[in-house]
């Protein structure tokens, strides 16, 4: 089973930034790959994105599971563009040269296969640094970061917590399951889904009523010491900004404003050779 | 310092009042101990004097409880918890942070305390609860006495005066419950602060020395008294709560208890040359018990072994079980016994098909179970699980208990049938009709065994069947099972109750580190040190009594105080 963070522990100067850089950097620089088709700048992301993966110590081997995973969506991403819309390119540049004839009166055009080429950018340029977000940041420091760029402790606390439990619960549920399965609640492919879908019932049933009763005593126990008593909180795990961070927030700030000046300036998102 | 003044306090979701006329006074620095039965009130006293009441648990009450002069109603719960620190009883609950270093300095951070003194604090705190090589550990990653130690530093962490401690014995193992007592005790002489234990494990709790005892029995004082005094009345045994073992002895013995006997440990107990010839008068009426000798085996496991695959890969294999071999003898009630991760749970969930063995043979009746799916086995081997919440998803008890027969496509009238026998047989006949919601936890539990009854396997595998019960509700679950023991079903108890494995287990298996180290009578394992404390058991009072007494054969002893109280007692 796996964990949606999962955090691991390297030396690298990525794992040495703190977690609210790391949070504001992805957010920059999503945003910064999400807004601009200009293939000039989408070309180099990918690079540096990868080669910021390799300075974290990370081996794709880690994340294997992850980045499959994403693969796989972007392919089925770009063959449902196609599928649905094989001329969009040719809309979206403005110019057309054909390259094939297609299915009735479609055509295979080089804009089109030019978009594919900038969707496919994007997600190369974004997938990265999203494995490299979440492993690279300890859970709690994450929440320390949600709070430190201004969302409310409790809610921040909130993500700590679902972090710190998930665990319990995999383990409950796994439990659970296996003891109805052994009174013959059939989980396995080889019945309808409705009928799955009523098998899990009899698990998420005891799991929900284990769970609520655990909340319970959780929140008792926090308020028991003092959660909620004064308006801010301070973390155990916040470290302080260094240079670095300051440096890869401003690198990252840069990014988003050559996006965000390349659109202006041009008065459109999309760049082409034929433009 | 705590004093209650003729305070009585009722929940506003029941008709009754919980706590009635309470008038007690805690002096700053004494250790107090508040026993009783489920259900009389001692965890609603805690819950009062932490502020989890009124704040989190609302209702009515009449007269007055302060703490340090103060009336603990017109304080806030924040206000409270810098004077009351409390330990509670679920442990995985109290352990709030992702790592031990976030949870010891939980409260210091809502205090807003920032760097570096956080940090040093935690470091310090560590120090003391000795959890310091583990700061960055997860919950998941700790035992069950790290992370009670990791829950007492939490709460030090605050400087109380006063610590309450609900239940902490509770999910313990026999060892690690001795330890919690001691460091509990250490931090009592070492601060000087007002220890307060709620706890229906009499005996551990008595390991270290408490000044005073407060029992309660349905929302009443009804002793407030030392441990020597206490232990010289008949109080606790009425109240349904466990004596400890010795004590039950020295009366089975027809010693008279008085209080200068020292008798609140074994170590300070003073008995009289005369005492000491009573008890072997006493063990020397000892008739042969004949335990059924059992010859069939049912279950044989041969060379199993069972690794648990990490998916991480920074994380390592562990293997959980290491060449186990055992003949499980039809009609016999066995307890497995061993601390938390030694492997008794896996070996469970081996059996029953929940984990597949690396290698080594399982059959069942000569048949090889590897080939038989969880839903297979399930004909033969019935899992129930420790919690009964874990295993009930219907609404209706009829339901419930049908839910294995209806699964397997049973006719309905054959379901109606097996499950009206399964309900009989657990008591539970008169509320065939009910909601399982309206049931005790005892009765919860009967629905679950009967809801595996009703599939009729040959036998049962029961996780901690009394966990967290009170002798009342442990005599009750136990002799229950033995009915159904007697009637032919093996039984197979896996426990962390010493009393359990002496009182009702024919054989227990001790498991250590994923390997059988043990496998024999109660009597022989609770009195062979070596195994004791190579699987962190706790050894019977009964064995240090026999010592103190002049009787070397301290097997025989204990074997002979089971036997009188099976004869005797349980049924008188």
């Amino acid at each position: 089973m796996r964990n949606l963070f999962n955090y691991i522990s390297r030396k690298s100067p990525i794992h040495d930034l703190t977690g609210a850089t790391k949070l504001v950097c992805l957010l920059l620089w999503s945003f910064a790959s999400m807004m601009t088709y200009d293939t000039r700048i989408l070309i180099v992301m990918p690079f540096l994105a990868f080669g910021l993966f390799a300075l974290s110590k990370i081996k794709l081997r880690d994340v294997s599971f992850m980045l499959g995973f994403t693969l796989v969506f972007m392919v089925l991403n770009n063959i449902l563009v196609f599928l649905f819309s094989p001329e969009h390119g040719v809309e979206l540049y403005g110019t057309s040269h054909v390259i094939a004839q297609l299915w009735g009166n479609h055509v295979l055009t080089l804009e089109q296969l030019w978009y594919h080429l900038n969707l496919v950018l994007k997600y190369l340029s974004s997938i990265p640094i999203v494995l490299l977000f979440v492993c690279t940041t300890q859970p709690s420091e994450f929440a320390a970061s949600l709070n430190r760029i201004g969302v409310p402790y409790a809610i921040s606390y909130a993500v700590a917590l679902a972090l710190r439990y998930i665990p319990d619960i995999q383990k409950e549920y796994n439990d659970i399951s296996k003891a109805q399965q052994a009174r013959g609640v059939e989980m396995s492919k080889k019945v309808s889904l409705l009928k799955r879908l009523k098998a899990a019932s009899t698990i998420l049933i005891p799991l929900i009523m284990l769970s609520m009763d655990q909340i319970e005593t959780v929140s008792n126990a926090m308020q028991l010491r003092g959660f909620g008593k004064n308006k801010k909180r301070t973390w155990y795990m916040a470290r302080p900004f260094t240079r670095w961070d300051v440096l890869s927030m401003i690198f990252c700030a840069g990014l988003l404003g050559l996006a965000i000046w390349s659109n202006l300036s041009r008065g459109t998102r999309f760049w082409s050779p034929w433009m | 310092m705590i004093r209650f003044k003729d305070f009585t306090f009722k929940y506003n979701a029941q008709v009754e009042p919980t706590l009635r006329d309470i008038n007690l006074e805690i002096e700053k620095g004494q250790k107090v101990l508040i026993i009783g039965p489920s259900g009389c009130g001692k965890s609603t006293l805690i819950h009062c004097i932490n502020g989890l009441i009124p704040f989190s648990f609302e209702g009515e009450k009449q007269g007055s409880l302060t703490v340090d002069g103060e009336e603990t109603w017109d304080m806030s719960i924040f206000k409270l918890s810098r004077k009351v620190g409390t330990v509670l009883q679920d442990q995985d609950a109290q352990f709030i942070g992702l790592t031990v270093a976030e949870d010891l300095a939980f409260a210091l951070e809502n205090d807003v305390v920032g760097e570096p003194e956080l940090h040093q604090k935690v470091d310090q705190i560590a120090e003391v609860v000795n959890i310091r090589s583990h700061l960055l550990h997860s919950p998941q990653e700790l035992s069950g006495g790290q992370k009670q130690r990791v829950s007492l530093g939490g709460v030090m962490i605050n400087d109380c005066d006063i610590l309450l401690f609900d239940e902490p014995l509770a999910n313990l193992d026999p060892d690690t419950g001795k330890k919690a007592i001691e460091l509990i005790d250490e931090i009592h002489r070492k601060t000087g602060d007002t220890i307060i234990i709620s706890e229906h494990r009499l005996e551990d709790v008595l390991w270290r020395k408490v000044d005073r005892i407060i029992l309660m029995e349905e929302g009443r004082i009804v002793a407030d008294t030392t441990p020597d005094r206490l232990l010289a009345t008949e109080l606790i045994r009425k109240a349904g709560v466990r004596e400890p073992l010795y004590i039950t002895a020295l009366k089975y013995a027809g010693v008279q208890l008085r209080p200068e006997m020292k008798l609140a440990s074994l170590d300070t107990l003073d008995l009289t040359e005369e005492d000491k010839q009573r008890v072997r008068d006493w063990y020397s009426k000892r008739s042969d018990s004949g335990a059924p000798s059992r010859t069939e085996p049912v279950l044989q496991v041969r060379d199993l072994n069972f690794t648990y695959r990490s998916d991480r890969s920074q994380a390592e294999d562990h293997q959980a079980l290491k060449d186990i071999n055992l003949d499980l003898m039809k009609g016999e009630m066995m307890a497995i016994v061993g601390t938390n991760g030694a492997g008794k749970s896996t070996f469970s969930k081996v059996i029953c098909g929940f984990e597949n063995c690396d290698s080594g043979s399982l059959l069942l009746n000569g048949q090889d179970l590897k080939e038989l799916s969880i839903k297979e086995r399930a004909d033969h081997i019935g899992y129930i699980m420790q919690d009964p919440n874990q295993m009930i998803s219907k609404v209706m008890i009829f339901d419930e208990v049908a839910m294995g027969l209806r699964n397997k496509g049973l006719q309905e009238e054959e379901v109606t049938e097996k499950v009206n026998e399964a309900l009989k047989t657990c008591g539970l006949w008169p509320f065939r009709n009910w909601p399982v919601s309206a049931l005790s936890y005892g009765q919860k539990k009967r629905v679950t065994i009967a809801s595996i009854l009703a599939m009729e396997p040959e036998i049962m595998i029961l996780d901690e069947p009394t966990a967290g019960q009170d002798y009342r509700h442990y005599t009750d679950i136990m002799e229950f099972l033995k009915s159904l023991n007697e009637r032919g079903m093996t039984v197979v108890l896996i426990t962390h109750d010493m009393h359990l494995m002496l009182e009702y287990a024919e054989r227990s298996v001790v498991f250590s580190d994923g390997r059988i180290i043990a496998c024999d009578t109660a009597a022989n394992i609770l009195t062979d040190r070596d195994i004791i404390s190579r699987a962190s058991l706790k050894e019977t009072s009964l064995y240090g009594l026999a010592e103190l007494c002049g009787i070397t054969e301290a097997r025989g002893f204990v074997e002979h105080f089971i036997d009188y109280e099976r004869r005797y007692e349980r049924h008188a």
